[in-house]
């Protein structure tokens, strides 16, 4: 026994240890294969700067970037208008992810069978664990950017879901630095809105955790698909800021339509948002930085219809929304930051009850249906003669993320997010006596529709220059949704839903 | 055992395989650069650290000037001169900007201005995002690159005279200046860059290298204030054909001279109101000298 004991433990000793050394020779080889540290190649390639002078990981910006971006992709140096690249320079770069991923949803009412007189015949519902996974591919992004002339800037950019459909994900010209004047830009077209915690430029991937909950929050059943401030909109930004970029100031003015081409929405509705932000210089700690953002905007209920069907482009009936916020950035010296955005918002009592996108669009490249009695998800139109019904009250929420990161080298991020979403006031209020957009029977429990999020990862670029990027990609995340699984089948009572994913991949652009 | 011994073994040549890439980097340095890693630097009240750069300088100065600061990062060979202006080889310790005579070494606060306005018509970005702390440590980085800074001092700061009031009479001896120490060799006899000998600069390593135009709208790489311009003519651009006017030029004329130039450039001022309303006609290189 004792001897056998022994013998398994000398062998189990041997390949541990053959393990580590081999481990250890493979870090080694990696670490000394690495490059000294380099992202939108198309800028690296003209400036002959490495990627990690922009970014403190690619795509998210480090300070001197988000200055390079806020003078209009332009160095400043004299040299920013095409007419001093080569001629054969085209400012174009393309990314795409390769992953491996595994998706577990908690919670599925699937059918369940039992065989009657020989057929298999659906006899009931239970809730189960579906998980699925393997390789797969993210979209493709065609990114096209730079300068015009000096001080007139650019982007371009043609983007496609992972089965290649396409759609304009971002298209401006901007005026910049107009009289001379760093407190004086104006950008025209598909853009993001000015979020210092940019979501186009996330360093995650998964689906729940490649975006920000606290961009995108909007209570269940809800109609208000407009206040998402993480998507691109379509407007007229102003943004002006100080040489240096510690204080920066913005104003955007943008359609209500969540960034969907065609007017297809509202036919006068607008949303404004407004940013503000001062840096302050904290010696080795690093630049820290405090702001606000506030969205305020109104958007059509109500679409006049041409047999029974809505008519595109000729919503009315506007409603109001807001969102605000304070942001900061802290940096406790050269590895580890954290960035912290707070949110409150609210709908009107007309969004609540499911008013809003009532043409068919969900903003995000998907469709909607318009529905004649309240369905989840199923916005409704705001027909003359109709009553919001008893009980019905403005939802509010309040919304947190917490994003820190361990930079160990520009090679290598480690990157950790926490979001939680809580809704303060629901839309079906006590008096509340039918059922509500989101499914409920009369007031909707006070956490209904609360998600918490964690998201871990790292991204390891094993090489850097100014002409590609490549990172090997590691993340894992995971999602609770108080209420929103499927009824208990045998109680009926809510229940709660809990999603992951885990997900590599090896994201790279050209 | 032989197979322990072989784990262990392999365990230490991974070992000694992390401990590679430093080890060679020393061995590529004609310098002894990691033994001045104690460098300081003294700007205002911040005191710089050598040491504390590192990370910084690897993630954005590397890419142009190199590990060992040679001014030969990745990118150089993408910056041809003369439109472009190579990166810095900080191992020389020469420096176009600087506040003191020529041929000495830079301040801490010339580097530090250095780093923070950045060069127009280079690479070279303003760094001002950087935190004071930040760029001072880096001001000791580029230091260290050089032994100069062992066996040398930085040169005192040449004096700059209050500037006094521009008068039309004051533009005209500009002119006169101009034409004496042959700015317009270089510059043209309109600030045009296109004079006869600026085909054939060349800096001290023998690249081409362009005169400053001053009629394009770019800024003077060491600063565009009245100071700043009065500085770069009597301190020159060390490493490049500009060279030192401070004794050829006494201080008054160099402030006429500061003025006349003025008149080139680009932007609104009242030298070039004055100019105009003087008719004043660029230099005729064949006059004879004091009669422009």
């Amino acid at each position: 026994m004792h001897a056998s004991s022994r013998f398994h433990l000398r062998n189990f000793f041997q390949p541990a240890t053959s393990l580590a050394a081999v481990a250890l020779v493979v870090i080694s080889v990696v670490l000394s294969c690495s490059q000294p540290a380099s992202a939108l190649p198309a800028f690296a390639r003209k400036y002959g700067l490495r990627c990690s002078a922009c970014h403190e990981s690619w795509p998210m910006l480090n300070y001197f970037g988000q200055k390079f971006k806020d003078n209009g992709y332009q160095l400043m140096n004299d040299r920013d208008a095409p007419i001093w690249q080569n001629p054969g320079y085209w400012p174009v770069t393309f990314r795409i992810t390769p992953i491996w991923h595994r998706v577990s949803v908690g919670k599925v009412a699937v059918d369940t069978y039992s065989t009657i007189g020989g057929v298999p015949t659906v006899t009931g519902t239970a809730i189960q664990r579906v998980e699925s996974s393997g390789f797969d591919l993210s979209g493709l992004d065609f990114h096209t950017a730079g300068t015009l002339e000096k001080n007139i800037s650019f982007y371009l950019l043609p983007s496609s879901d992972p089965t290649g459909a396409f759609h304009f994900e971002q298209v401006f010209v901007r005026l910049d630095n107009i009289a001379h004047s760093s407190w004086l830009n104006i950008k025209l077209g598909r853009f993001e809105l000015d979020n210092l915690l940019s979501e186009k430029r996330i360093l995650t991937l998964t689906g729940n955790g490649g975006i920000y909950q606290t961009y995108h929050f909007i209570p269940v059943g809800d109609g208000n698909i407009f206040g998402q401030i993480g998507d691109n909109q379509l407007g007229l930004e102003y943004l002006g800021h100080s040489a240096d970029d510690r204080t920066r100031i913005g104003a955007s003015l943008v359609s209500s339509n969540d960034g969907n081409v065609n007017l297809t929405l509202g036919a006068n509705s607008y949303t404004g948002f407004f940013t503000g932000s001062q840096a302050f210089d904290l010696g080795r700690m690093g630049v820290q930085r405090v702001g606000f953002y506030a969205m305020v905007g109104q958007a059509a209920t109500y679409y006049p219809t041409a047999g029974g069907v809505p008519i595109a482009g000729s919503g009315i009936g506007n409603k109001s929304f807001s969102r605000e916020g304070f942001v900061g950035q802290f940096y406790f010296g050269p590895h580890v930051d954290l960035t912290v955005v707070t949110q409150h918002g609210s709908d009107n009592a007309w969004f609540g009850q499911g008013y809003g996108n009532a043409v068919g669009t969900d903003g995000n490249g998907g469709t909607t249906a318009t529905c004649s009695s309240p369905t989840p998800g199923c916005p409704l139109n705001n027909v003359p003669g109709t009553a919001l019904p008893t009980g019905s009250q403005a939802p509010s929420w309040n919304g947190a993320t917490f994003e820190g990161h361990y930079v160990y080298s520009p090679q290598l991020i480690f990157i950790g997010r926490y979001e939680l979403e809580r809704m303060s006031q629901q839309a079906d209020g006590s008096a509340y006596t039918t059922v509500g957009p989101n499914g409920i029977l009369g007031p909707t429990p006070s956490t209904f529709g609360n998600i918490s999020t964690y998201t871990i990862g790292f991204r390891y670029n094993p090489f850097m220059t100014s002409r590609a990027g490549l990172a090997w990609h590691n993340e894992y995340n995971w999602l609770h949704q108080d209420g929103t699984g499927p009824l208990n089948p045998t109680t009926g009572a809510l229940t709660n839903i809990n999603t992951s994913e885990l997900l590599m991949g090896l994201d790279f652009d050209f | 055992m032989r197979t322990k011994l072989q784990n262990w073994m392999l365990l230490l040549s991974s070992a000694a395989l992390l401990a590679l890439p430093s080890a060679s980097s020393a061995q590529l340095s004609t310098f002894d650069i990691e033994t001045r890693i104690g460098m300081e630097s003294h700007v205002g009240n911040v005191n710089g650290h050598a040491k504390d750069a590192k990370g910084d300088y690897r993630r954005y100065c590397v890419g142009c000037h190199g590990d060992l600061g040679d001014g030969n990062g990745e990118n150089a060979v993408w910056m041809p001169p003369p439109m472009y202006q190579q990166p810095r080889d900080f191992q020389l310790g020469v420096f176009k900007c600087r506040s003191t005579p020529t041929g000495t070494l830079p301040t801490d606060q010339d580097l530090f201005d250095s780093i923070t306005r950045g060069f127009d018509r280079s690479n070279m970005p303003p760094w001002n995002t950087f935190t004071k702390q930040e760029r001072a440590d880096l001001v000791a980085w580029v230091k260290h690159f050089s032994p100069r800074w062992l066996n040398e001092k930085p040169g005192t700061p040449i004096t700059i005279p209050p500037e006094p009031e521009v008068t039309p009479e004051r533009i005209k001896a500009g002119r006169d200046v101009f034409a004496k120490v042959q700015c317009w060799k270089c510059h043209g006899v309109q600030g045009m860059a296109n004079g006869p000998s600026a085909s054939t600069l060349t800096d001290d390593l023998g690249r081409p290298i362009a005169a400053f135009n001053f009629t394009d709208g770019s800024r003077p790489k060491c600063g565009d204030t009245d100071q700043d311009i009065y500085r770069i003519f009597m301190t020159g651009l060390d490493g490049t054909p500009m060279p030192s006017f401070a004794d050829n030029i006494k201080p008054d004329e160099a402030w006429d001279l500061v003025f006349y130039l003025r008149t080139f450039m680009h932007q609104k001022s009242k030298e070039k109101e004055m100019a105009k309303t003087l008719g004043l006609k660029p230099v005729d290189p064949n006059a004879p000298v004091g009669q422009q």
